[in-house]
């Protein structure tokens, strides 16, 4: 059963297709046998590797040459749908650059956009399913008019499942003349030195929030985020308050983890924070306060202090070796 | 926290007349308590807004940057630009009291139900009213977070534009931000006029004074409609959304979890479950 041509903005992270670009492949696969990635940048440099995940062509538009890549994907895009290209769904992840490209192509094409996707599914058209309340509902949207729908998708929604396909097909996708939309120029990047796995791929999670007490107290989650292989993580509140960067915070507006193992502690549980970590396999919570909505999701719950449960628990873990 | 450079305000400050004076539009929204939950109408399958609005916290790091910008050019205006419904102005009030100018508000019945697409043309064509240097925003607002006002506005007006910005310097007819990326951040220049959406945490907002309270009762806001900004009904609200939503689902709840009062033990309970995990 196919829907029709899909596109799926490719985006790149440290060298390789990005995690969010598997995932959509895949979702994709399953709901269309015509699955295009449309790329910013040298298509043959991903080929391999969205044909692996299931693409089976690549529309690229070449080197940007350091324009924020935005508005000539977008740019590009709605060319080809003037020329004839006709998608019936566009999936962009929820990133940095995927809003930039849903914004400014929903103008070009005057449609909406669909936003906050977790599950995009056929029933007769596309439905795309957005959590709110912090995921206690899901509300499911689709679109109204036979223009071709354009999906931000969160990350984490979809499992990314190798094809063994081969390399997808290359062909040039030109960006038209972008007047000053395209004037936006990155001068320079600069990566944030982190240590340890990734957050957003670690398979255990240790997130602190403000029940820390103070910015010092964070050095009992890294203590035992070290000791269990884990990532460490944060609540906005602490990262607001400086205490950790922004690349640690979990949440609506931080990073969405699916650990095995999340591990809060001093985290209230607000709605922003449950939905970036709500998906996780099991998660262990210590908070002072019995009512505290975290213990909400929580499949253990210790109604106790951060500052003697935390030192105990890493002292019983060095024990053991 | 982003610091504005000591040095850097210094130079702007020696650079002062060599600098037009900044007009700085700014998109505020205005938005139910978030402290109160609120809840989706059966009807409409919208948020219910039957409360006072206030200003969304999101948006006073737009107001505080647009205070600092104009400030550090020497002179300029800030501009606020809201989309609410019945005549709503307290959240305005407040972002007058922070110090911005004056506000233009788009109030109009057949506003109900707009899409982002939607608000973003009501919003651009108010903003073309001020003809600003610059349009700032917030990457995403705290009721709705659709995140893509900003970029969609820029698009309709043709303008250049950055999001997640960490941090904005202005001079010599460009901004220069530091744009938030996944590893870090990237420096990005962009001539004006342009569009920027800032991050929460890009400046720290000041506490509106008791005089800056007095003061905003008298600042001019001028209240709009769609028809002002020669927008068509058929484009905005109800009719202008190209979406529908057609079902509101309770999220299966995770099973309840077990949960035990600490007392001095309680850690064991977590050693003897990582290792069921078999994590350790
Ligand atoms: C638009 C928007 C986006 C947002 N995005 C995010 C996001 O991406 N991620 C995010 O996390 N938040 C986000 N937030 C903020 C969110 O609403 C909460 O304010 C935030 O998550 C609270 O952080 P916290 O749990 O650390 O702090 P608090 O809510 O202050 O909770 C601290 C907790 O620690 C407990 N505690 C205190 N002392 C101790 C102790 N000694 N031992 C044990 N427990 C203790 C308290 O009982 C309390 O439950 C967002 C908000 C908005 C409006
Ligand atoms: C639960 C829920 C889900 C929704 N899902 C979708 C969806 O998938 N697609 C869709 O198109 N719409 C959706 N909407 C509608 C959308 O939220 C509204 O159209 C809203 O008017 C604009 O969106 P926002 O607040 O999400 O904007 P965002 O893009 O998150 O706003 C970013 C910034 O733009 C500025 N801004 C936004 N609105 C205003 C305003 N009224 N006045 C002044 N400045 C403003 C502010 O600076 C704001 O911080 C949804 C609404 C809800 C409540």
């Amino acid at each position: 059963m196919s829907v029709g041509t899909i596109w799926v903005l490719a985006e790149v992270a440290e060298g390789g297709v990005a995690s969010i670009t598997h995932e959509m492949l895949a979702k994709a696969r399953q709901l269309s046998d015509d699955v295009v990635a449309v790329f910013g940048g040298d298509g043959a440099s991903i080929a391999e590797e969205v044909g692996a995940h299931g693409a089976g062509s690549v529309l690229a538009t070449g080197d940007l040459g350091g324009a924020l890549p935005g508005p000539s994907i977008a740019g590009a895009m709605a060319a080809a749908i003037a020329g004839g290209a006709a998608p019936k769904a566009i999936m962009v992840g929820t990133t940095y650059g995927g809003r930039d490209v849903a914004g400014r192509l929903s103008v070009k094409l005057d449609a909406p956009v669909i936003t906050n996707i977790v599950d995009l599914a056929d029933e007769g058209g596309l439905v795309g399913t957005e959590p709110i309340f912090g995921g206690a509902s899901n509300v499911k949207t689709k679109f109204t008019s036979d223009k071709p729908g354009i999906f931000l998708i969160r990350p984490k929604s979809f499992e990314a499942e190798a094809t063994g396909g081969g390399a997808a097909a290359v062909s040039a996708l030109d960006v038209p003349d972008l007047g000053a939309t395209g004037t936006a120029v990155v001068t320079n990047s600069f990566v944030e030195a982190s240590e340890g796995p990734k957050l957003d791929e670690a398979a255990v999670v240790v997130s602190g929030g403000r029940g820390l007490g103070e910015s010092d107290k964070f050095e009992l989650i890294e203590g035992l985020a070290a000791k269990l292989g884990a990532a460490p993580g944060a609540s906005r509140a602490i990262v607001d308050a400086g205490w950790v960067p922004y690349s640690y915070q979990v949440g609506q507006t931080g990073k969405v983890v699916k650990p095995d193992v999340y591990i809060a502690a001093g985290i209230s549980g607000a709605t922003q924070h449950l939905v970036g970590m709500k998906g996780s396999k099991t998660i262990i919570a210590i908070n002072k306060d019995a009512e505290a909505p975290i213990f909400g999701v929580a499949d253990l719950g210790i109604v106790g202090d951060v500052h003697k449960v935390l030192p105990q628990l890493l002292e019983a873990l060095n024990a053991r070796g | 926290m982003v610091e504005f450079h000591t040095s850097l305000a210094w130079e702007i400050g020696h650079k002062r007349r060599k600098l037009t004076a900044m007009k700085v539009a700014v998109c505020v929204k205005q938005i139910p308590d978030p402290a109160d939950p609120g809840a989706l109408d059966e009807a409409t399958k919208c948020l219910k807004r039957d409360t006072k609005l206030i200003l969304d916290e999101s948006d006073s790091y737009g107001v505080e940057m647009a205070l600092q910008l104009v400030d550090a050019a020497g002179g300029g205006e800030v501009v606020l630009i809201s989309m609410a419904p019945n005549s709503e102005v307290n959240g305005l009030r407040t972002a007058l009291a922070m110090g911005a100018d004056q506000a233009i508000l788009v109030s109009d019945d057949a506003l109900a139900g707009s899409d982002a697409l939607g608000t973003a043309k009501v919003l651009a064509a108010a903003i073309q009213r001020a003809e600003p240097d610059l349009v700032l925003a917030a990457t995403e607002s705290s009721d709705g977070y659709t995140g893509t006002v900003p970029e969609q506005i820029a698009e309709l007006m043709g303008l250049p534009s950055v999001t997640f910005a960490k941090s904005i310097v202005a001079a010599d007819g460009t901004v220069n931000v530091q744009r938030q990326t996944e590893a870090g951040y990237d420096d990005v220049t962009c001539p004006l006029p342009c569009l920027v959406s800032v991050t929460a945490g890009v400046v720290e907002p000041r506490y509106p004074s008791f005089k800056g309270i007095m003061a905003a009762k008298s600042k001019p806001v001028d209240e709009v409609t769609i028809a002002d900004l020669g927008i068509d009904a058929g484009s905005v609200g109800w009719a202008g959304a190209g979406q529908e939503i057609v079902a509101v689902e309770e999220a299966p709840a995770r099973e309840a979890g077990e949960i035990i009062e600490d007392e001095g033990e309680a850690y064991q309970r977590i050693v003897s479950f990582l290792d069921e995990l078999k994590v350790i």
